[in-house]
């Protein structure tokens, strides 16, 4: 019988054909960490006694959430996970303002098709449009697996979503993720592996890939992944033969099979105070806008800039609107800068930042205030989540967040274009 | 390993940023955390988790980030056990390496505020006391069940690695 990618990868790992539902140890090929989690996971090694990590060149640690140092405790966690990397001569470290780990991680090329990563943050799923295995855990399952080099999981149901028609102008792979979680909602995927496939999954870029996976966990999913094609063998400068292997069979078995027609889309937004709460944009009516933040592991890359800029050249915000630009990583930052895209936000009234998770997890960079309305490209609206209990979060794309920042509300790009 | 309480129910898709806010994850001080435990929920709490070791839930209960800081939350507010109908896989994870217990069972609409409760890890059961109603839940198996005796991961990995 045939098998899914993530079947494939799993069973490699585990030395033997896995089956839906059993429990299996599997081989790490990659871990990373942050400022968050990292520090427990440090702390909870040490109590293992575990000496050194299994595979120095296998961990990374990235500090991205409370950086640059938001205050004392912060630099305190960064010093403990620099630490740390000096005892065990781990040199993958991205220090404080260097990018979001999941846009970094992806960009460096570290990881590779048809690897398995486990990361100490619930987005680590990101990594799936690479046609990888890629989960999140907490502090301790990461610090064991430092330890063992092996973890256990049990092997998730399979669900597929393929998508075809035709992608209208302004949509992207965060309106398509985010009216999949309008289907299913927050619960849809429990415990499952989504599979991203079809002609339109086919022609999106790697950014849009990422964006779509990202937020596979939105859905309870453990991974998200998109099969390896000719866009993924150009984001790794390989020939896609070198990556035939790496894709479902075409008679593996799915327990789900979801087909989702774009055509006609409009922007999708999510509404307080859930994920799964979503609507077409063109449905919310006249809701006035305090806070909008381009950035975040969903949506910090150069295509998430780019539809942003596109939206904001030549124009001002609303007064009385605060809007955030975080770039992903140096990288995107450095991009950004030399295609104009950085002189576009500034022009139009914008505020450019150093890559932070920062405003996403209200940490810090734009925490919202009670009763304030955001328009946030990240990931979670959550009560609470961006700052105050009382703040109203909206989910959406970078082109909307850029044309709700222009008009002062909830608007599609096409009201501003 | 039984645990017995009066008990405090919450609903469905209680996420980590009702059990800990995003605010409060500089902290890893266990004492500190529970200061602040479930306060993204309502204000009732954490001052109703006093005395009581079972904490029910509906569907998803943990769902959002993989901070480990709720888990550890909930544990050092004195919950032993979280019964919900599901968890968010994640959660489960920390739950059950860090030594709170989560147990799954879908009747968990039966149990009631301040009902007491009975937990039986051994014998696979939930007992309500106040109703008098018994139900079954499955018994953790291989890796799990290990790491559940051990008392979490730590011990786990220490035992396995022989230090």
């Amino acid at each position: 019988m045939g098998q899914t990618l993530t079947q494939k990868i799993l069973s490699q790992k585990a030395g033997k054909p896995v089956k839906t539902g059993e429990v299996v140890e599997i081989g790490v090929d990659f871990t990373l960490t942050h400022d968050v989690t990292g520090p427990i996971a440090v702390s909870e090694f040490n109590r293992m006694g575990a000496g050194l990590v299994w595979d120095r060149d296998r961990v990374a640690l990235v500090l991205d959430h409370a950086t640059p140092s938001k205050d004392i405790q912060a630099a305190e966690a960064c010093r403990k996970l620099r630490r740390f990397a000096a005892e065990q001569g781990i040199s993958r470290v991205y220090d404080e303002g260097q990018g979001v780990e999941h846009v970094l991680l992806p960009e460096s090329r570290w990881l590779r098709p048809g690897s398995v990563l486990f990361g100490a943050d619930s987005h680590t799923v990101t990594a799936g449009a690479c046609a990888l295995f890629a989960t999140g855990v907490g502090s301790t399952d990461l610090a064991a697996i430092w330890a063992l080099g092996t973890t256990w999981i049990r092997v998730p149901a399979q669900m597929r979503l393929n998508f075809t028609g035709e992608m209208p102008r302004w949509l992207s792979g965060k309106d398509l993720i985010l009216y999949v979680l309008r289907l299913i909602g927050t619960n849809g995927a429990h415990y499952q592996s989504m599979e991203f496939t079809g002609p339109v999954i086919s022609r999106l870029d790697m950014d849009q890939r990422f964006t779509l996976c990202n937020m596979s966990v939105e859905a309870g999913a453990k991974n998200g992944i998109v099969p390896a094609d000719e866009v993924t063998a150009a984001f790794f400068g390989v020939s896609p033969e070198e990556l035939k292997e790496l894709v479902s069979d075409e008679d593996a078995t799915y327990e789900q099979w979801l087909e989702v027609d774009v055509s006609g889309m409009p922007p999708q937004v999510a509404v307080p105070s859930s994920p799964g709460n979503v609507k077409d944009v063109t449905e919310l009516g006249d809701i006035q806008v305090d806070r909008v933040f381009i950035g975040s592991c969903t949506n910090g890359r150069l295509g998430d800039l780019e539809a942003a800029a596109e939206v904001l050249r030549g124009k001002r915000i609303a007064r009385g609107v605060v809007a955030l630009v975080l770039p992903g990583s140096t990288e995107v930052f450095r991009e950004a800068l030399k295609r104009g895209l950085v002189d576009t936000f500034l022009e139009a009234g914008v505020t450019v930042g150093p890559p932070s998770c920062g405003p996403c997890y209200g940490g810090h960079l734009g925490v919202a205030g009670p009763g304030e309305v955001v328009v946030s490209t990240s990931n979670r609206n959550f009560r609470g989540r961006m700052g105050h209990a009382d703040a109203l979060v909206y989910l959406a794309s970078p082109a909307v967040a850029a044309a709700s920042a222009v008009t002062g509300r909830i608007s599609s790009p096409e009201e501003v274009i | 390993m039984r645990v017995r309480s009066r008990v405090v129910c919450v609903g469905d898709d209680v996420d980590t940023d009702a059990i800990i806010p995003g605010k409060y994850l500089g902290s890893q001080e266990p004492a500190f955390l529970a200061l602040h435990v479930l306060e993204g929920l309502s204000g009732r709490f954490p001052g109703d988790l006093s005395n009581v070791a079972i904490l029910c839930a509906g569907e998803n209960f943990g769902c959002g980030s993989s901070r480990e800081h709720a888990a550890l939350a909930l544990r050092a507010a004195g919950i032993r056990c979280v019964i919900a109908a599901s968890f968010a896989r994640i959660f489960f994870r920390n739950a059950i390496n860090t030594g709170l217990l989560a147990v799954e069972l879908k009747e968990v609409s039966r149990l009631s505020e301040g009902d007491d409760v009975e937990v039986d890890i051994e014998y696979g059961k939930v007992v309500n006391h106040s109703t008098g109603e018994v139900f079954s839940i499955p018994q953790y198996a291989g890796t799990v069940r290990d790491i559940v005796a051990a008392g979490g991961l730590v011990e786990y990995v220490r035992r396995r690695t022989g230090r």
